[in-house]
């Protein structure tokens, strides 16, 4: 349907008013420059829940029964005590921050790491302190303000989040984490992730997202932006482990540089309903993004991508591996475009999405698209969905595997190709170990 | 005590379709049995209704072990009391290493009251056992990182039953056409290879085409199968023959067989 009409529709259930825009405002401690930032969203904001989503985007997406008048800024204190997450203590990290509610309870880093020069920490703090480094970025090169009303919602109401600047040439071995997590009824969280890579550096970010309880409903508004400079090496990792009562809305972009690569995981296990905007813009010559994605969906969770690879300049190379298992009455929707501009000549692009269904009662749609202008390239693209395989089940039985085992073993088989191609060690046995609960399997120590 | 495997007046029914009309046998630990019989004739059926195959239904008769009807029992059930299928078509499965696979399968087959999620076999001694075996069957160790069958060769596919044979060291092993498509080098490995592990505590009924397997490892039975029937029983001599001279005199020789076998030929073209 087109919003031809002149008529104002009520936005209550679909975002927030003016009023509670102004009770947020009345809340941030931040210098002008930024609030006004935040009014001129605001504006954009308020267009744009005027008018319909793309529907190329959004027409599989059901939004009917989000309602976002059940769901507020939070500015209480929170409890600073650790959430238990999948990742912390499972590895060493170079330092950590995490966010409840939307505030920064802990934030630290190596010494040897600051030392180099590198910011890790609260963003609001960062900005505020290195207006000049930083503003040049913030919501102008990766995620622009006005793409839809959920990316205009976040540039009105982003509540923090994290920053990570490594100077050009410094390397940090070790991974950071940053936590963004819900532990209140009714929390609406707007964090922010910025990363930036001057030329040379590499650096790697392992991000999570999880509720302190089951029962507690939130709402996350994210945005990511990944800047990855001239020869720059990006691996940054996105597990979302809300509970199923969360709904998690986000754009997501990164910007990669000459010659510079962005390894870039996405995983999604958790919420009610996830919608995800992944841009990858390959804008210097011979640019490299890899892209993985894991996705085990169940009960009546929907999970939602689109995903968009860019190349926008020549010999640029890009690989997506999307993998989906669906359960229960679960669906999941993957649309992928590889976008290639003219002068994007002897590019590379790659896409594809592979669906495992364990039920009857799971839909999954995947589509992927091309939209080729320049006509030296290579692009190619697949989606393929299929059930457990009886044979494959029986073959596992006859050397005495229960069928239960057997379907377990599938299913870790059927990720372990898209686990092969995530660089960080700690991730791939996380993502085991949390695929092996959800499917049901307790951990046995050997 | 030596096991026995015993099958008694087995029918089977693949969908609607019979397919065995009748099938005794007795295979005991230390012998050689060789299933022979044209294209049709309920060979394979036989091996995967001996396997507990979901889609091969037992209409009739009973398949025990030591007295233990294991006719109703799921396949991992019957491996767990020694029972192996090497299969003709062994299946992909992308992504779960060899490695991984043949780990639990030992843990479960060794330890039949292992239930999911509990312990598994040492990995240490799992990893030496499996080195050997495959330093044995002529394997690179790098099949064992490999994942199963994924990317495998025709040849490498039936070297890697034979180790999971090895591995499993069931109390009956049923090979089907293990010996098929593989160039000379794979036959001769697969047969050596079956020669060595088949001892006294191994039962083993091969069906198969060629003659190679069965000269490394000579059956004291031979079985003959027309229209879903064992026809005729012989020793080795009768194996021979059957290679050399076909089967149009067993044809001839049970007509009722025969139009039986015609039959589910006639259903597959």
């Amino acid at each position: 349907m087109s919003s031809m009409s002149s008529t104002i529709i009520d936005v209550s259930r679909i975002g927030f008013s003016t009023e509670v825009f102004k009770q947020f405002l009345a809340t941030c401690n931040e210098p002008s420059w930024i609030t006004d930032a935040r009014r001129v969203a605001f504006e954009t904001y308020q267009n744009l829940l005027q008018e319909d989503l793309d529907p190329e985007e959004f027409k599989r997406v059901d939004l009917r029964v989000f309602n976002a008048a059940k769901f507020r800024p939070s500015n209480e204190d929170v409890d600073t005590s650790a959430i238990d997450t999948l990742l912390s203590n499972q590895t060493e990290f170079g330092g950590a921050i995490s966010h409840v509610n939307g505030q920064c309870t802990q934030s630290s880093v190596s010494e040897v790491i600051a030392a180099q020069g590198v910011l890790f920490g609260e963003l609001n703090s960062l900005l505020t302190s290195h207006r000049e480094l930083l503003e040049p970025y913030f919501m102008k090169k990766a995620v622009r303000p006005d793409s839809d009303r959920f990316s205009a919602w976040h540039a009105a109401f982003w509540t923090g989040g994290t920053l990570l600047y490594i100077p050009r040439n410094v390397e940090v071995a070790l991974p950071l984490h940053s936590l963004i997590a819900h532990s209140r009824n009714g929390v609406a969280e707007f964090s922010h992730t910025l990363i930036i890579l001057e030329d040379g550096a590499r650096a790697t970010l392992l991000e999570e997202t999880s509720s302190a309880s089951e029962s507690i409903a939130g709402l996350h508004v994210g945005c990511v932006e990944l800047i990855v400079g001239k020869n720059a090496n990006l691996r940054y990792v996105q597990l979302q482990n809300w509970n199923q009562n969360s709904w998690h809305f986000a754009h997501q972009a990164g910007v990669v540089g000459s010659n510079a690569s962005l390894q870039w995981t996405v995983v999604g296990l958790g919420s009610k309903l996830s919608h995800i905007h992944q841009d990858i813009n390959l804008n210097g010559r011979a640019a490299t993004a890899e892209v993985n994605g894991v996705t085990f969906a169940s009960d009546r969770q929907k999970i939602s991508y689109y995903t968009q690879q860019h190349h926008k300049a020549q010999g640029t190379h890009s690989d997506l591996l999307y993998k989906e298992v669906l359960r229960d009455e679960a669906r999941v929707i993957w649309r992928g475009m590889i976008k290639v501009d003219p002068a994007a000549q002897q590019t590379d692009g790659y896409q594809r999405s592979d669906a495992l269904m364990l039920s009857d009662h799971a839909r999954c749609d995947s589509i992927p698209g091309l939209e080729i202008e320049a006509d030296d390239v290579r692009c190619t693209h697949g989606a393929t969905m299929g059930r457990v395989d009886q044979d494959q089940i029986f073959y596992c039985m006859s050397r005495g595997i229960s069928r239960k085992e057997a379907m377990h073993m599938i299913v870790e088989g059927f990720f372990q190709q898209v686990y092969d191609r995530i660089p960080v060690e700690v991730v791939r046995e996380t993502l085991s170990r949390t695929v092996q609960g959800k499917l049901g399997i307790e951990a046995v120590a050997i | 005590m030596n096991s026995v495997l015993k099958i008694s007046d087995l029918h089977v029914s693949v969908g609607e379709t019979p397919i065995l009309n009748g099938v005794n046998m007795e295979i005991r630990q230390g012998e050689v049995h060789a299933l022979m019989g044209p294209n049709g004739s309920g060979k394979s059926t036989l091996a995967y209704a001996l396997a507990g195959h979901p889609n091969y239904t037992v209409t009739e008769g009973r398949i025990e072990i030591d007295g233990v009807n294991v006719t109703e029992m799921e396949a991992d059930e019957r491996a767990r009391l020694g029972m192996f299928l090497a299969f003709q078509y062994p299946v992909v499965i992308p992504g779960v290493k060899v490695a991984d696979f043949l780990r639990h399968a030992v843990s479960n087959v060794r330890n039949p009251e292992r239930k999911e999620g509990e312990g598994l076999i040492g990995m240490r001694e799992f990893r030496k056992e499996i080195r050997e075996r495959m330093t044995a069957l002529d394997m690179d160790h790098e099949f064992a990182r490999r994942y199963l069958n994924d990317g495998f060769s025709g040849g490498e596919k039936k070297r890697m039953e034979i180790l999971q044979l090895a591995m499993l060291q069931p109390r009956f092993a049923i090979l089907d056409e293990t010996d098929s498509g593989l160039d000379s080098d794979a036959v001769r490995v697969v047969s050596e290879g079956l020669a060595k592990l088949a001892g006294p505590q191994m039962g083993v009924l091969i069906i198969t085409h060629h003659e190679r397997l069965l000269e490394f490892n000579p059956p004291q039975f031979t079985h003959v199968m027309l229209g879903g029937r064992i026809v005729e029983i012989g020793d080795a001599a009768l194996a021979h023959d059957l290679h050399a001279n076909g089967y149009a005199t067993v044809r001839a020789r049970h007509p009722d067989a025969e139009a039986e076998n015609a039959k589910v030929e006639a259903a597959a073209v």
